[in-house]
């Protein structure tokens, strides 16, 4: 099916990908099994026993934060859509500013464990918690579902197992749904032995080992350009056939309709909706906020925060020669006919590379499976540290806090929140292969505009508004989650009818099968559409957060406005611990 | 250096050991009095440490919004403009969002630098102040007895003192 990787000795790759990966495995369950000898305590379990340095956070951070999807997502968009990719890697790191300059240093000083601790500093605990693990619960179930699918999508990629062939005796379809067990098998391990402190280590390897390979790839792509960024970038427009477009915004976000000036209008809008949600997601989701508490202090957490903007930084700018260099190396042709969404663009391009400079099929095969490797590592880490977030939560939060009132001792919030992973583990892994068959991408986009519509609001006005309180918190939360996903439950994601705003696509044979019109039907607009392919959309937007972000602020002030609660004195205690430091766990 | 007490390191306890033997090492470490924090918030030193730390981040963030938007309004609007080419096949669009990159690593460096100079010297003193209990005129009588009753149970008390206050 694919040249380029049925020019390599495709069968010894895929040995070499699982013997790395093995590698991988064994080395991380080494380090797991070494991290439940040191977790010993709550806040071990919880944080790591606050003992990292902000470097090793930074690194973690980076680890916790650079997901399949940006690695092989971004640069496969880049390989296929051009500089429209890019916007991706520019909101993933400036959003670290929000996190830098308004929440890290105050969250670590103040909370404990949980986005929640925060929170529910001043309230009254039980709503608030409860909100809170609602709605960490679901972005993080939502964003491990995207990188649990994508793995099980990944591994026939990656591992070359095309239709009809089989793999240990597994079809690609049983391929797939063994690879999303191992996954979320893998994940529940890591996070029930090994904790905070084990998980921690998972995603430092992984990020040394990102790094590495992407710096590795980049230096390959532009030693084959002479390290001309202008003719790497001219040979990308040309081999994708998009010509000088390619290098421009427009191909994918803010398209201009010809004659349709409403669609038009819609199609930029969505553009801004994603860019806000981007910029604005990041400082609101629970798994990146917990990472706040493994280091000891408010300086740490800085330093961190530092750490994980150069690197997040590095990499983002390395996805521009991986996503270019892959168009103009392998060819936007051969990337889409591998898959269609560009997810193995990065791994063609190592096969490409490695052929060119490593000596042939040989050297293309180890460079193909050492990167595949690394995505695999890769979606692990993260999937880990969702899968702690959202144990943390029910167990400190659910179970500690609003059960048992605050009366659990350590022991038992420790045994509750490695049974809390197990479940949640399970859920994940059942949600996953039911949902395998399902373009499951977007959902990356809408756990991020749900953390900046339901989490950031809360977390801003907790730190910051004196007259905040607990009907504030509470409509918060809800308002902004209801208004992501009700938005999400309305728009082209889920109804792929073409109308007056949403223009007509072209289908292949195949999709216009699966939504039963003739190929030449003009009613289709998203021919993946979730539930119906010929029903339009009430909401025209793929991307919530233009809609649901301002919903979520505006919901957060009325109620803390209309409720006379006050709370001056842990109003000051709040605002003084999160800024010296006094009395921080 | 760990503190013996490891078990217990949940609890704010060590940071405060570490803080005392910082400054002092038989200095008695106490949790901070809650009506110690009003005390603190109402104080000229405070509001100049939330000054310092509004001043910096809320226009920051308001600027590298600004500038985030206008990248991402340019990118939707004003593609003539973004598609100029510069030099070569570079063109506008690629190098605004190179400059964004720049700009976010230029402004976690200023912070950085802004904050260990301007911040943290602030927050340390204040933090000493809390923890050892100076910063209340009247000490309560609680505090007293527990520091009375040693170094340990004092540290003991005041850490359930703060749990208290987290789970209220």
């Amino acid at each position: 099916m694919n040249p380029v990787l049925a020019a390599g000795s495709a069968v010894s790759a895929r040995t070499l990908t699982i013997t790395l990966f093995v590698i991988f495995v064994i080395i991380t369950l080494g380090i797991t099994v070494w991290a439940s000898r040191q977790t010993r305590s709550a806040t071990d379990f919880y944080a790591g026993g606050r003992s990292f340095s902000g470097f090793q956070n930074g690194m973690a951070i980076g680890g916790d934060y650079m997901s399949a999807a940006s690695f092989l997502g971004i640069a496969g968009i880049i390989a296929l859509a051009g500089y429209d990719g890019f916007l991706y890697s520019i909101g993933f790191l400036v959003a670290w500013l929000v996190a830098l300059l308004l929440i890290a240093e105050l969250m670590r000083n103040s909370g404990k464990y949980t986005m929640a601790d925060v929170l529910a500093f001043r309230m009254r605990q039980a709503p608030v918690r409860t909100a809170a693990s609602i709605s960490t619960v679901v972005v993080s179930i939502f964003y491990l579902l995207a990188q649990m699918v994508g793995a099980g999508s990944l591994v026939a990629l990656l591992l070359g197992i095309k239709e009809g062939q089989t793999f240990l005796g597994m079809s690609p379809e049983t391929a797939k749904v063994a690879t999303i067990i191992l996954v979320g098998a893998l994940m529940i391990v890591y996070v029930v032995i090994g904790g905070m402190k084990g998980t921690t280590y998972v995603q430092i390897v992984k990020a040394f080992m990102l790094m590495l390979g992407a710096i590795l790839m980049t230096l390959l792509v532009l030693v084959a350009y002479k390290f001309n960024l202008s003719s790497l970038l001219g040979d990308a427009a040309a081999k994708s056939g998009k010509g000088a477009a390619f290098l421009e915004p427009g191909l994918k976000y803010g398209k201009d309709v010809a004659g349709n000036p409403t669609a038009t209008l819609v199609s930029k809008l969505d553009l801004i909706s994603l860019g806000l949600a981007l910029v604005l997601g990041t400082a609101g989701l629970p798994h990146v906020l917990i990472r706040f508490y493994t280091v000891p202090n408010a300086k740490a957490a800085r330093h961190s925060v530092v750490w994980a903007i150069g690197i997040i930084g590095v990499f983002y700018l390395m996805t521009l020669a991986l996503g270019f260099g892959a168009a103009a190396l392998v060819g936007s042709k051969a990337i889409a006919g591998q898959d269609p969404g560009g997810n193995t663009a990065a791994p063609q391009l190592a096969q490409a590379l490695g052929i060119k400079y490593l000596g042939g099929g040989t050297g293309g095969a180890i460079l193909l499976a050492v990167i595949a490797a690394v995505a695999f590592a890769t979606i692990l880490a993260v999937v880990a540290g969702l899968t702690l977030a959202s144990s943390s939560s029910l167990s400190h939060d659910i179970y500690a806090n609003v059960v048992k009132r605050g009366q659990a001792s350590e022991r038992q919030e420790v045994v509750v929140a490695r049974a809390a992973a197990f479940v949640i583990g399970a859920i994940a892994i059942l949600l996953a292969v039911f949902a395998r068959g399902l373009n499951v991408a977007f959902l990356v986009a809408v756990a991020f505009a749900i953390a900046a519509s339901a989490n950031l609001p809360a977390i801003l006005f907790s730190l910051f508004w004196r007259n905040f309180n607990t009907r504030g918190a509470v409509w918060g939360i809800y308002g902004g989650l209801a208004a992501s996903v009700l938005v999400v439950l309305l728009s082209p994601i889920c109804w792929g009818g073409a109308s007056s705003s949403l223009p007509a696509a072209k289908l292949t044979a195949a999709q216009a099968q699966k939504c039963g019109v003739p190929a030449t039907s003009r009613q289709v607009n998203n021919p993946t559409a979730l539930f119906s392919c010929t029903t339009a959309a009430p909401i025209p937007f793929q991307n919530p957060g233009l809609i649901s972000i301002p919903i979520g602020f505006v919901v957060a002030a009325l109620g803390a406005a209309t409720s006379k609660e006050r709370n001056p004195e842990k109003y000051a205690e709040l605002e003084v611990r999160s800024l010296t430091g006094a009395g921080a766990h | 250096m760990r503190p013996p007490y490891r078990a217990r390191n949940r609890l704010f306890y060590p940071q405060v050991v570490v803080t005392a033997m910082a400054v002092d090492a038989s200095a008695p470490s106490a949790a901070p009095d809650p009506s110690a924090y009003l005390e603190v918030q109402q104080s000229p030193e405070f509001a100049g440490l939330r000054k310092a730390l509004r001043r910096f981040a809320f226009p920051m963030t308001a600027a590298f919004l600004v500038w985030y938007a206008l990248y991402v309004i340019l990118s939707g609007y004003a593609r003539g403009f973004m598609n100029t080419k510069l030099f070569g096949n570079v063109n506008v669009a690629l190098v605004f969002g190179l400059l964004q990159f720049l700009t976010t690593f230029l402004i976690a460096w200023r912070y950085v630098a802004y904050a260990d100079r301007n911040l943290d010297p602030v927050a340390t003193r204040l933090r000493e102040r809390l923890e050892s209990g100076t910063a209340s005129a009247a000490p309560r009588q609680r505090d007293a007895a527990d520091t009375a009753s040693g170094t340990r149970e004092a540290a003991e008390g005041a850490a359930m003192l703060a749990e208290e206050g987290d789970v209220r």
